[in-house]
């Protein structure tokens, strides 16, 4: 059982990955976790103001039992799979951290000062939360993926636009972390 | 009863992203200090295998479990759309420290406040779909 319990390499992640996505092609659907986004917008009836969410969306319910698999997942990982939640990280990452203001880092999998109730119940923390959110789910749908659907399946399948957004996710990223980042906290 | 295998998959996944720390904001941090190779191993492994995958569906090897071929439909072209779209992604994900998978699989986790990034992250495409035809693709 240590072999489960402890947290897993990822000589072991990249290929479950990869079996994940190879067996949903093999069930007939493509691996990509944000057009679950536009699904919920439409099951909310954004189509009655949009056009562009008029679809069928049941055709994407794969997608969302999918997603309620992802999240049943998460609670058997952390509640039986996982003693520990301590993340081993590179010990200048946990003074980087401790330079922008965020402490303790890797004690838990997240920092209090982005996730705890308390700092989303403040107006900084939620504005924050609710910012992250909506980049990540308007550059998605404008990017036409995620990292799953980009990074794992197109680059897999030598997709040039996959290549490009991939490109972008990491400009967007390396700007938010060495530039942004330091000022916020 | 034919959405099971999908649920099924979907826990894998789950468990996978949270087992190998994919769903730790420290870890997005990490790889984009490039203070570990953790993330680069998982998505460069991932790739690696996935391209094998790929050939075979193109040579036909391996069909779908119901005989039929693995048509892989492309995705849509257009320099803005995927440079400016995955820069507005990249900034959002190093900030919520999360894109769309482990934003789900941290429900699970019992992590209240990522309900807030993913009503965002959901507010966020129906952004994109009001302001689509305004926005360069």
């Amino acid at each position: 059982m240590e072999f489960i319990t402890q947290p897993w390499a990822w000589y072991i992640a990249g290929p479950i990955i990869s079996v994940v996505m190879f067996l949903l092609f093999y069930f007939g659907e493509r691996f990509g976790v944000s057009s679950n986004l536009e699904t919920l917008c439409s099951i909310g009836g954004a189509g009655k103001f949009v056009d562009y969410f008029k679809i069928d969306w049941k055709q994407n319910t794969w997608n969302l039992v999918f997603v309620a698999g992802a999240i049943t997942g998460g609670f058997v990982a952390a509640y039986w799979l996982s003693p520990s939640d301590v993340v081993a990280l590179n010990p200048q990452t946990v003074q980087d951290l401790a330079d922008i203001g965020i402490m303790n880092a890797g004690a838990t999998y997240l920092p209090d000062e982005i996730f705890s109730v308390d700092t989303m119940l403040s107006f900084k923390g939620f504005f924050i939360l609710l910012i992250a959110g909506i980049m990540v789910g308007f550059g998605a749908r404008w990017a036409g993926g995620c990292t799953s659907g980009h990074a794992i399946v197109g680059l897999s399948n030598l997709e040039i636009p996959s290549l490009i957004s991939v490109i972008g996710f990491f400009i967007g990223g390396l700007v938010m972390t060495w530039l942004i980042l330091p000022l916020i906290f | 009863m034919k959405y099971i295998k999908f649920f099924l998959v979907g826990i894998l996944f789950g468990i996978v992203m949270s087992k190998a720390e994919i769903i730790s904001w420290y870890r997005i941090y990490e790889m984009f200090k490039f203070q570990s190779f953790h993330m680069y191993g998982i998505i460069g492994s991932a790739v690696f295998l996935g391209m094998i995958s790929m050939f075979l569906f193109k040579k036909k090897m391996v069909k779908t479990f119901e005989g039929n071929e693995i048509h892989i439909a492309p995705k849509k072209k257009g320099l803005y759309r995927n440079l400016l779209g995955g820069i507005l992604f990249g900034l959002g994900w190093a900030l919520a420290g999360a894109c769309p998978g482990p934003m789900f699989v941290l429900i699970g986790k019992g992590v209240v406040s990522i309900l807030v990034v993913i009503f965002g992250a959901t507010l966020g495409a129906f952004l994109y779909g009001l302001f689509k035809d305004k926005i360069p693709h």
